[in-house]
This record gives structure tokens, sequence and C-alpha cells, in this order.
């Protein structure tokens, strides 16, 4: 929509944040707002910030549930490190926010909403709209309340239904200020409520009451114009990283033929997988939701002896709880697949907050020698990919597989490319064929070292496998010796020889220098464009973000030796440091960590880096 | 009998025993009551008369739990307590499977404890063998969650001090749908429990009693021991009254809310006041307070005590995913990516 009155201001990226009350109704006006940037053509990635509690007291920082969107013409890889516009709804979502602001932010806030009690809930001394404490940002009063009440005084309705849509009122003026259309959030309006009518009329006028009010004001100044991104040409749609792990296992069921079965149990952040694939029972997805964690995996692995694409969803006390079922499912040689989206631990932790110190417990966090694959999305829109390949490789290599995401990827949203199913890489488990003479439990594939996959039901195959040591070829139950020494051996070389089946491990910059920046899963977009950074102001400084961990890429000792200095950057304190250390002994891997339930930001990367530049 | 259950595919041959024997070295202590038990299941699957491949046998941890190893079927041997779990992740997954489970005292009512109520209470169709022998063997004799109160044990040198489970009322109040008692001395008793729990859809609990000669030897003798059997033991069998006794002269009467044990020909009391079994009734009423007699005062009931006809758990997961594949727009993967908002650049 063009504005004639107020001048367009051209902006290469912008980040705006959604904050109130756990009932404000901040993750819609969020996903509104980043689903209608995506109609124009933006790049964006977005991530729901919300507390533990579902509603947590009402005008208090410990109830502020947030939004945040990064929107951008050009390729956006985190959802921002500090906010260009802040829309606050209270006193407390302000002060839990206004450290976010960037100087000369924008700050959208409901007058209506700030008196004596509310102010002193949010913790503040005074009235922070009156004491001068926001000057230099750039302040839009505005009484949301009163206003959107005002909107829909012909309709007639209680005071109650009309405060509750004052989120629309707040959106119409941001859609003033980003020079949007609304049309599409009206047609979204008419999806949404179609059982609701009445609700359709509401937010339909003061959305539009809302972008009328902010025409009208003295406050804004200009507008903002975010030009459409280019993009590789495709279908695209926005998917959440949790959404995104759920489709990959389908679309790994669909091409390797197996039907899906996944036993799980609710724990955030991971819920969403099981409640995503409990809606698509139409691809043939068994979904149970156990009644613990440890009979999620367990049934999970009697449903893969039985022959389906098992998997279990959890996050990191979960897999604390499977660890032993872990043991079952690689003593059984079976595929599995076992999604820890992590978060701060240890115990209960930071449930709501992310964090990559579950790497050491997927690594090593199971009794005997019990080695399994590895992965590590790192993007929410390549969850779907990594969910695949993690499939795709515990079916083929007969092996347990962890895939890890985090909360924040898994939470948080981005554009996706839609693929085609007929372009993904095919999938073949080692199926036994019926009546095979020559079939033992135990006899393995000299490439791949896995066994084949017998499926009950199938004539001439009746076998019986289990938690206590397996004879090799026959599968026999054996306590002897050497027979646990080469049992031993071969399991870790059937996990080592998935290195022949992944890619090379990929350089971001020069192949060789001065400064290799290491890191892997969910920090990729924070690392990458920190190195981005300091390689446009030409510091000689690379990158090599890692997918897989175990095993890791065959040419990863090469890549670390070809640079002066390796720092390693984790939201842990060193996990994936010192298995590389473990590996590959070199003096020069240093290391950057942080233990926040927070993700790294740009800046206190490329400090980091501009550091280890300087010293000799 | 007229089979219930028809998910699982006959066998167009007749099968015998030794089609399930294994090859296996059986090494349960010689006197052990799971030969016994063993020696009816091989007896029992080709009388069934499902196809060989069909069966799967599932097990937790304990002697109990060596069982899939000694018969020839497919079968998986699990981990402590989670035979349950298992059993569940395999009849889902393949519903056309007949699913055996064996498990123990401690692997099913102490670590396994919750695994058992739940696979109860959603009625998966698995038939759960249930080896009590009141005492923990494989870990050498320590007390159960069944061991009688009092009892002196490896790890209750003073006797325990807890209130022992008893099966039948634990099953019931999980809502089960199928539970019988079966002592491990009575193989035609224990196969005819069997073939009921392989008709019956849904979980079938069948408690066996079984001997451990090492750590809890007689344990059961006071009641299936040769000379008590006859006053200790009452063997239901639906539709008949339940009489017990030498002279098969006493049995069970209701007055008022309670069994009581009368005796034919005393006080005017005929065969016609005896009270008539219903194993198929849902409510579980008498059928609950049968399960919970014990001596001095009472008989023990043996034999198929419940057998409730309820939905199963493995046959709706099914019917959801018919209704879902007739309805929903969203046939493949393709479908899927491309369904909601989606967008061309």
């Amino acid at each position: 929509m063009a504005n004639k009155k107020r001048p367009v201001i051209e902006r290469e990226d912008v980040v705006v944040k959604f904050v109130g009350d756990s009932g404000d109704g901040m993750q819609l006006s969020g996903t509104m707002f980043s689903d209608d940037a995506a109609l124009v053509g933006n790049d964006m990635a977005t991530f729901p910030d919300f507390p533990a509690e579902i509603r947590a007291p009402q005008n208090t920082v410990a109830g502020v549930s947030g939004f945040q969107v990064h929107i951008g013409s050009s390729k956006i890889y985190t959802t921002g490190d500090l906010v260009d516009v802040l829309v606050a709804m209270n006193p407390a979502s302000l002060r839990a926010n206004i450290k976010w602001a960037k100087k000369g932010a924008t700050i959208l806030t409901d007058t209506d909403s700030y008196d004596e009690k509310t102010i002193e809930k949010a913790g503040y001394k005074k009235d922070p709209l009156q004491d001068n404490s926001l000057d230099g940002f750039n302040v839009i009063k505005v009484p949301l309340t009163t206003l959107t009440k005002e909107s829909l005084k012909e309709l007639k309705i209680d005071n109650k239904t009309a405060e509750r849509s004052k989120n629309m009122f707040a959106l119409g003026i941001l859609y003033y200020i980003f020079n949007r259309d609304l049309k599409p959030s009206f047609h979204y309006f008419e999806q949404k409520f179609k059982k609701k009518p009445e609700l359709i009329e509401i937010n339909k006028i003061v959305l539009q009451a809302g972008f009328n009010y902010a025409e009208t004001m003295e406050a804004i100044k200009s507008v903002i114009q975010v030009a459409p991104a280019k993009m590789e040409k495709g279908r695209y749609r926005n998917i959440t990283g949790n959404i995104g792990t759920a489709w990959g296992l389908l679309a790994a069921s669909e091409k390797s033929g197996r039907p899906l079965f996944l036993g799980s149990y609710p724990i955030t952040p991971a819920t969403d997988i099981l409640i995503e694939l409990a809606k698509h029972k139409s691809l043939g997805a068994k979904v149970f939701q156990a009644e613990d964690e440890i009979a999620g995996i367990c049934s999970a692995i009697g449903a893969s002896y039985t022959g389906s694409m098992a998997c279990t969803s959890t996050s990191g006390p979960g897999l604390s709880l499977k660890s032993e079922a872990i043991g079952l499912a690689v003593m059984t040689e079976l595929p599995l697949i076992i999604v820890n989206v992590q978060r701060g631990g240890p115990s209960t932790g930071l449930p709501t907050k992310s964090e990559q110190s579950d790497l050491y417990q997927a690594l090593f966090g199971r009794n005997g020698e019990c080695p399994v694959i590895v992965l590590a999305a790192s993007t929410s829109e390549n969850c779907f990919y990594y969910a695949y390949m993690a499939a795709k490789l515990s079916l083929e290599h007969m092996t347990p597989t962890i895939l890890l995401t985090d909360g924040y990827i898994g939470f948080g949203s981005a554009l996706f490319r839609i693929p085609k199913m007929a372009d993904m890489p095919p999938i073949n488990p080692p199926l036994a064929t019926a009546n095979d003479p020559d079939y033992k439990p135990y006899k393995r594939n000299p490439e791949t070292l896995a066994r084949q996959w017998a499926i009950p039901g199938t004539e001439g195959l009746r076998h019986r496998i289990g938690g206590l040591e397996k004879e090799d070829i026959t599968g026999a139950v054996s306590t002897d010796p050497m027979n646990h020494q080469l049992m031993t051996k071969l399991r870790a070389a059937k996990v080592e020889k998935v290195a022949d089946f992944i890619p090379e491990q990929e350089i971001d910059g020069p192949k060789k220098g001065e400064l290799l920046v290491v890191s892997w899963g969910g920090t990729y977009g924070a690392v990458h464009s920190a190195v981005q950074q300091m390689q446009k102001a030409g510091k000689q400084v690379s990158h090599a973000h890692f997918h897989y961990i175990m095993p890791l890429p065959k040419n990863t000792e090469k890549v670390l030796k070809s640079f002066k200095k390796i720092v390693v950057c984790e939201l842990n304190s060193g996990q994936f440091v010192n298995f590389l250390r473990m590996k590959y002994p070199m003096p020069n891997i240093c290391q950057y960590n942080k233990v926040q339930g927070l993700p790294f930001v740009i800046s206190e990367l490329t400090d980091k880096f501009n550091q280890l530049l300087e010293e000799k | 009998m007229e089979f219930v259950n028809t998910t699982v595919e006959r066998s167009t041959v007749q099968l015998s025993k030794t089609d399930f024997e294994s090859d296996q070295m059986v090494k349960w202590c010689p006197g052990c009551g799971a030969h016994a038990i063993l020696n009816a299941v091989e007896r029992v699957f080709p009388k069934i008369g499902y196809r060989k491949e069909n069966f799967c046998i599932v097990s937790g941890i304990g002697c109990s739990s060596r069982f899939p190893y000694y018969v020839n079927t497919y079968g998986i041997h699990g981990i402590h307590g989670r035979a349950a779990a298992i059993s569940t992740g395999v009849k889902i997954s393949n519903p056309k499977l007949s699913v055996w489970m064996a498990t123990g005292d401690g692997d099913s009512l102490a670590i396994g404890g919750n695994h058992f109520i739940h696979i109860i209470r959603r009625n998966v169709d698995v038939n759960i063998l249930l080896f009590n022998n009141q005492i923990y063997g494989l870990t050498k004799g320590q007390y159960s969650p069944t061991t009688p109160m009092g009892k002196v044990t490896k790890s209750s040198p003073q006797g325990t001090i807890e209130h022992p489970f008893t099966v039948g009322e634990l099953v019931m109040g999980a809502q089960g749908t199928f539970f019988a008692r079966v002592p491990d001395n009575n193989i035609n008793l224990m196969t005819e429990a069997m073939f009921e729990a392989a008709r019956h859809d849904g979980t079938s609990i069948i408690e066996i009693m079984q001997n451990c000669v090492i750590f809890a030897d007689k344990a059961h003798a006071d009641i299936t021991g040769k000379e008590m059997k006859d006053e200790a033991m009452l063997v239901v069998r639906n539709g008949e009254p339940m009489v017990f006794g030498k002279n098969h002269d006493k049995g069970l009467i209701l007055r008022d809310t309670q069994l009581e044990v009368a005796v034919i020909g005393k006080d005017g009391i005929t065969i016609d006041d005896i009270l008539v079994h219903d194993q198929y009734n849902q409510d579980p009423g008498i059928q609950l307070m049968l399960a919970k007699l014990a001596p001095p005062n009472f008989p023990m009931i043996f034999g198929v005590i419940r057998s409730a006809m309820y939905p199963t758990y493995d046959d709706l997961v099914e019917e959801q995913i018919k209704y879902a594949k007739e309805t929903s727009k969203i046939k493949n993967v393709d479908d899927l990516l491309n369904s909601g908002d989606t967008w061309e650049i």
C-alpha cells in the first residue's frame, strides 16, 4: 500500500519484537506479522520467547511472553540480537525487554496499561513513560485499550472481548509503519475464525482502526520498507524446526517404505514433534503417547524389531531416562531415531531455554561401550533434512541415531524451500528375504557392517535377539570373552563406517589460514553472521559448521590442521571442543563458551575472533 | 471353541510341539516351574493354530525372561521391567502378530509396574505370562512385591515389612479385561488358560503360581501342593457353579455383599444355591472378589476369572488410520509439504 504522506525509508533488515502478558496474544501478532512479511517476499527468522509457566501472574516480568521476528531483503541467519521495533503491551514487558532495544529503536506501548499498581508490579520505582528513562528511543505512546474499545463501540460487545483484541490494534499500527497491505490478514481471520464469525469482524475492525489511527499520528515520522529478498526460485513456506523434524521423519518413512512409529512422552521443547506427527495418520504414522519416556523408547524398539521406522522424541531429561533402552537398541542392532531437542540442564534446568549441553550425553551417556550415530541440525529449515538423514543412516546402517536440535531452532521458524520427494536421496534398509537359507541374525554386509533386518511374520526367518551379548554371525547368547571383544569392536566399527557415506566437512571461507571458527548445531546463524561480518571487513577467518558429529566427516583432521588457530564456539562449557581434542590432539584448539540459556550474539563472537587474531 | 481374535493369520498346515522347540540349551534350574510353563506354551501354540511366523515373544529381565530364547518363534529379550512397553510397540506396529510376553513378579510389578498397569488400561492385545514365584531369583533371593508379609529373604533378614500385591486385584484396578490364575504343576489348566488368553482380544494376564526351587521353594505348596489342593484350590469354569473340596461338597455363595463358603447339604444349601461363574461379565465386581480370596478362610481361585470384551488399543489405532486415509486430503509427503500457506518465488 503506497503511502503518500510520509517518506519511505528502505531498510536491509529489521528486528521486531512483540511482548506482553502471556494472555495478550503476542504469539499470534508475531506470527501474523511474519507471515505477512513472507508474502511481501522478505526472508526471515522468528522465535517465540515464552515463560515456563502457562499463565504466570499478570503484569509481572515472570509472565512476559514474546515473539521476535527478523525480516530482511537478504538471507536472514538469526532472529536478531537487538530489536529495532519493540511492541510492549504493559510496563512489565517493557522492563523485561528494553535491554534488547537498539539505540533509537521505536517502542510502541499501551499507555492504558500504566498505573501505580502495574508499574510497581513490573519492578519500576517511577513511571518509565514519565521519567525520561526512555530518552533516546522513539516512543509511540498509544492508549491501545481505550482506542480498541472505542473502535468496537457499535458492535455492543462486552469489555473483555473488546480488550482482548488490542493486540490487533497494535498490529494495525505496525502494518502502517511497515507499509503493509491489510488484505492478507483479513483473509487470515476469515480462515482462522470460520467457526466464530463474530471474531472475524472484531479483528478486521480493530486491525483497520489501528492502521487508520497510525496515519494520523505525529509520532510516526516515516514508514519502513524492506525490499523482497533475492532467494532461490521455488515454492516456499514458513516452518518451525520441530515441524521440520516431524516432516523429515515422515519423508524418510515414505521414501524407505517403512511405516513410521513414534513412541513419545510430552516434554518441553520437544512436544511439538509428537503433536505434529499425531496429525498425520493419513500418511500411516502410528503415534503412541507413552506412559513415560522409557515406554516411549521401548515401544519404539518393539516397533523397530517389527519393521517400522521407529522414532522417539524428547529433551535432555528424557534422554537420560532412555539411556538403558538406547543400549538395548545398540545391542540388538536395530534402527531407531532418537530426537533430542536440547534445553538448559542439568535436571529440570531451563525448560524453555536453549543450550547445547547434551552432546556428551548423546555421545557417551550409556553403560558399556555403546556407540551411536550423532547428527545435529543447525537451522529451523534444515531440521527437515537432518531428520531425514538421521532416519536414512539409522535404517541403512541398522544402528540407533541421535538427532540433536535445540529449543531455539525447534521453536524458531524460518522460510523453507519446499523440496520434491522425488529429489530426496533413496533409503534402502537391508531387509532379509523370506526363506533365505543363509540368513543369520548377526551376519553383516562388509561395506556397512550392518546386519540384516528380518521382520517378524516373514517365513523362514524366525530368530531371537535381546540385550545379552550376541555371538558373532549366529546371534546366539554368548559370554565368550573373545567374542565380546570382537562384538564391541564391530559395533564401534559399524558406526565409524558411516563416515564413508556422509559428505566431507565444508569450509566457509579460505581453506587454510589464520583462524578457523568451528561450531555445531543451532548456533549456525549467529556464528555464520559473525564470520561473514569479519570476512567483509577483510579479516582472514574461516568457518566450519559440523552437522555430522559421530562419526565426524573423514576430512575433519585435515580441515583442522589447515589453520594456525581454531576456536570452537558452543552453548556449553566445551563439549565438542573436548571431543575434537580427544580425537585430534592439537595444542592450538581454543574455545568460546556460553551457558546462559541464550543464543550467541554476533558482537560477542566478533570480539572474541578479533582478539584471537590479534594474539600472537 | 470359537476364536474371537481374527487379526492373526492362521496356519494352513497342522503344526506340532516340535515346530516351536528351539535349539538353545534351557538353562533354568532343574525342578524350576518355568520348565512346565515352557512345555505348556510349546503345546498350546500349535493348538492355537496361527502361522508359526506370526508368534512373537517379548520379555524383560529375570529368570522368566529367558523364555524367548527357548521357543522357536520371533522373539525379543528386552530390559528390566520394560517388556510391556516393548510388546505394545510390537503389537501396534504389526497387529497381525500374536504377541506373548514372559515376565515375573519383580519385572512387571516392581520395576515395570508403570508399564504393566498402562498396557492393561489401554487393553493392547498382548498375552502376558506372569511367572509369580514371590522372589527375585536371578539376583539370588531378595523379596519381591508379591512376597508374603513377614517372609525372611536375603534382603529382609527380619522378615519383610511390605504389603504384597494381589495380582488379580492390581489387574482389575487397572481395568483389566482378562485375568486367569494357574498353578505351574497343572499343565492342562495352564494350556487351557493360555488358549483362552489367545482367544481374548485385549490384554490377557495369566498369573502362574510358579515354584522357585532354590530361593522360595514350596512358596505355593500350601495351596497347590498335592495334599492341599483339593481344599485350598477352587478351579472356576464359565457357567458352572463354583464348587471345591475333596468330595465336591463345598461351594461359594453370596450372602449380602460378601462371598462365603457353604457346604452343600448343610443348612439347606443345595447346588442351586452355589454361585455360577460368569467370566464374561463386564462388571468385575464378583470377579474382583474371587481374585482376592485366599486361605485360610477361603480357597484360592484358579482358572479364567475374568474375560470381558472391550475395544483394544491396537484395533482403535487401525481404525483411526483407516478413517484418516479415507478422509484426509494429504495422501503423501509432497501433499503435506505443499499444504497450508505456501508461495512461489
